[in-house]
């Protein structure tokens, strides 16, 4: 990483943080993913990479290509933007799926449909 | 010295990211039902994208950036498809 | 003015994403980014999507600070709870029905953003029928607790900006 010589010692140590905060939430969320004990709770596992670990690599990695080429690199927003609009709408799907399947199979750990829809 | 210490950090950052690959696949394999294997696969492509994104630190290049991009475009096409396939596939009508 | 440009704040929102993808603000790349976001624009408007009327704007980057903060501080609540170990957990899941006042639908999906973007709670379901919204918690120990937060730190809020 010769090129990285460049990069002032505040930046570095500041992309190094966020790099190890953003990896180390997506861990964090994987463990979760395994240990949780039902679906429901699992659901909530990856948000942490997805919310606050996704953020942290993506403001380091917009830090870095910015000092890097000194202009501003802020494409990143992009996927920023992305996986603020797509995330809440897979794990809601998803969590709508299964919670149909349940229903449909009589589990009683799962709420029953509201009285609402079926009249 | 700045050099170093991103060296270890991106490293550091790409073994957490493996180890979290590995805890999404036995989740993926063990299961236990379907629900369980398509939010394994959605983590599994956000950490695709996050290690992505390390790559291309790493390298210096800006060019990982259009594949993390694609890869999370891909990733919540494909997971709303199957969510949906979780409504409607097994469903006797 | 809206008849030729139906969405305006989409269009904008798709010059600026194609900007940013082309990564120049050279007039080449404005002029194909301003043909793109009219062409999205009237593609939506042939969908004949509900109308978005904001609203109290001045109220937004309050909510949005506000969203970052309490992100940040469930992230470290969930963090907490995935590594505790598994002896002492005292802690239960569950699911609430929170009975909600809003009926603006993008008011509803911002709620529904909010909520799962952060860490420890996702929504699951809404009933149009009876206005109730189903609320997946990973920390449940007190169901009017919720009610009272969902309703008081976010609802209102967005009620104030959407309605």
């Amino acid at each position: 990483m010769t090129y990285a010589t460049e990069l002032p010692a505040w930046a570095a140590l500041l992309i190094s943080l966020l790099l190890l905060l953003g990896s180390g939430l997506a861990f964090i969320g994987a463990i979760g993913l395994l240990r949780l004990k039902n679906f429901y709770e699992r659901v909530h596992a990856p948000t942490l990479g997805a919310t606050l670990g996704m953020g942290c690599v993506l403001m380091a990695s917009m830090l870095f290509f910015t000092l890097l080429q000194s202009r501003l690199v802020i494409h990143e927003l992009l996927i920023a933007a992305l996986v603020v609009v797509t995330t809440p709408v897979t794990l809601m799907l998803l969590t709508r799926a299964a919670l149909y399947r349940d229903r449909i199979e009589g589990n009683d750990t799962v709420p029953p449909p509201p009285t609402g829809k079926h009249q | 010295m700045s050099a170093v210490l991103l060296g270890w950090a991106v490293l550091m950052a790409q073994f957490l990211l493996a180890a979290a690959t590995g805890c999404v696949a036995v989740r993926l394999l063990r299961g236990p039902r379907a629900q369980d294997r398509v939010l394994a696969l959605d983590t599994l492509y956000l950490i695709a994208a996050m290690l992505l994104l390390v790559f291309g630190i790493r390298t210096g290049s800006p060019h990982y950036f259009e594949a993390a991009l694609l890869i999370a475009l891909l990733g919540f096409v494909s997971t709303a498809a199957l969510a949906k396939f979780l409504m409607r596939g097994e469903v006797i009508e | 003015m809206k008849r030729i440009l139906p969405h305006p704040l989409l269009a904008l929102v798709l010059l600026i994403a194609w900007l940013l993808l082309v990564g120049s603000i050279s007039p080449g790349a404005v002029l194909l980014g301003c043909l793109l976001a009219i062409g999205g624009a009237l593609a939506l408007a042939s969908l004949a999507p509900p109308r978005l009327r904001l609203r109290r704007l001045a109220l937004l980057p309050g909510l949005l600070r506000d969203v970052l903060v309490e992100v940040v501080r469930s992230n470290n609540a969930v963090a907490r709870i995935i590594l505790q170990p598994a002896a002492k957990t005292v802690r239960h899941s569950g699911f609430v029905r929170i009975p909600l006042d809003m009926r603006a639908p993008y008011g509803l999906a911002a709620l529904a953003c909010i909520l799962t973007a952060t860490p420890g709670t996702v929504w699951v379901d809404y009933d149009a029928a009876d206005g109730t919204m189903l609320l997946h918690v990973l920390d449940l120990s007190d169901e009017a607790e919720w009610v009272r937060i969902v309703k008081e730190r976010w609802e209102r809020r967005l009620m104030e900006i959407f309605e």
